[in-house]
């Protein structure tokens, strides 16, 4: 019997969704900035599409699909909530691409893997929205393609998203830096 | 085109999503322009920190047990996952084994069945007297049968065919008794053995063209009589035979 290519019919929910489960976590707490309520949010993204795997598109993206569940239920969180209601406005600018950040000289360019407290501490000051596209772009290692089914947004959107927040994480960088 | 177009295309690029022809481009432009080279640098230097800097925290072992066991898909009882399979194969097995069994004993009933028949066929041919009734006549033969066999068949008439009536006699074929007709061909001598079919209920009443030791034989079965046909004949000879007797039943 040969095995298809693609993910296999029969394969379960189990068998798809735990491999994820170190990821999504690390994911969850990233967003929620707390271990409690990172495990809340994480149980109740499994409870959540384990009773919609059924209605899961056989095919399509899944990890996209757990990503998307994980992050509207955080958005209807209270701290997702609360962390809307403090990101500014122009996230995504009005149309405008942003303006390539300032040159800097070799010299001034200190983002190295060795300052990982440092952007750790950087990527928890930034925007739940630029945290977001940013774990997933480079963290995750998502395409733009699945980044924009994760977080239903054009792919438009996520370039010039990903093109702020990368700015934004050097800026404040730059300014702990200054500190 | 400016810097700033191509510092646009730097993200693009580091993240895998420009197609070939346009990667080679920004390489190429890259090469010659150091402002943009030390920008790359940089954004490449970010992203690498950013990947690293990603895995910052690791779920609590229970936590994970208790989701793993939360979603882990039913697991069938031991019953239905060994014990099922098991009995359903053990059930199949059971039924080939026996249709194979019967499909053997029957085969080897028939087989046997043949044997005595081409021994009943030899006996009568090496036989100083091979009939009891010496007659071509049909009309002579059949009504010799009359009270020494429990039962009656009809004859053909042979008069426009290569076939002649010797005689008969009364045989016996598992303790029952049967009425055997001696026919000649030519030079070769057929047996037509008639018994009933209830008296040979362990042996199937398939076969129509069987062959043992090399003699012809054929056999089917009329009005609760089976008949067979054994000789050396040709085959053409056996079958026109066949016909003749099946004819008239």
């Amino acid at each position: 019997m040969c095995v298809p290519e693609e993910r296999p019919q029969s394969e379960s929910f189990e068998e798809l969704a735990l491999p994820l489960f170190d990821r999504l976590y690390n994911f969850a707490q990233w967003l929620t900035q707390d271990r409690t309520e990172a495990e809340d949010l994480v149980q109740e993204t499994y409870a959540k599409a384990l009773k919609g795997f059924s209605s899961f598109q056989q095919g399509s993206n899944f990890r996209a699909w757990m990503y998307r569940i994980l992050r509207n239920t955080f958005l209807t969180s209270r701290t997702g909530l609360q962390s809307a209601a403090t990101v500014p406005l122009d996230i995504d600018g009005q149309g405008e691409s942003p303006v390539p950040a300032v040159m800097e000289t070799p010299e001034n360019i200190l983002l190295r893997r060795s300052d990982q407290q440092l952007v750790q501490e950087a990527l928890g000051r930034l925007p739940v929205p630029y945290r977001e596209v940013l774990l997933l772009c480079e963290f995750e290692e998502m395409s733009y393609q699945e980044i924009s089914a994760t977080l239903s947004i054009p792919i438009g959107t996520v370039m010039s998203r990903l093109s702020r927040a990368r700015r934004a994480l050097r800026d404040i960088v730059q300014e702990i830096q200054g500190n | 085109m400016a810097c700033k177009d191509w510092t646009g295309k730097l993200d693009a690029y580091f993240d895998g999503e420009l197609t070939a022809d346009d990667a080679r481009a920004v390489q190429a432009h890259l090469r010659g322009c150091s402002s943009c080279a030390a920008e790359s640098l940089s954004k490449l230097q970010q992203k690498l920190a950013v990947r690293a800097a990603g895995q910052r925290y690791a779920p609590d072992p229970a936590f994970r047990a208790r989701i793993a066991k939360s979603i882990a898909a039913p697991k069938p009882s031991a019953w239905k996952r060994y014990w099922l399979p098991a009995l359903a194969t053990a059930a199949v097995l059971l039924m080939v084994g026996a249709l194979l069994l019967t499909i053997n004993r029957e085969r080897r009933g028939e087989q046997q069945l043949i044997s005595e028949l081409a021994d009943l066929h030899v006996a009568t041919l090496a036989s100083a007297n091979p009939v009891d009734v010496v007659s071509t006549d049909r009309h002579t033969v059949k009504p010799w049968f009359a009270g020494r066999i429990p039962f009656t068949f009809n004859l053909p008439e042979l008069q426009d065919s290569p076939f002649t009536l010797v005689g008969g006699r009364v045989s016996y074929l598992h303790q029952s008794p049967g009425a055997e007709l001696v026919y000649r061909v030519r030079q070769h001598q057929i047996s037509v053995f008639v018994f009933q079919e209830k008296d040979l209920r362990n042996v199937s009443a398939t076969g129509s063209a069987l062959n043992s030791l090399s003699f012809q034989v054929r056999s089917w079965t009329h009005n609760g009589l089976r008949y067979f046909a054994i000789g050396d004949a040709s085959d053409q000879d056996m079958d026109k035979l066949t016909e003749l007797l099946k004819a008239v039943g």
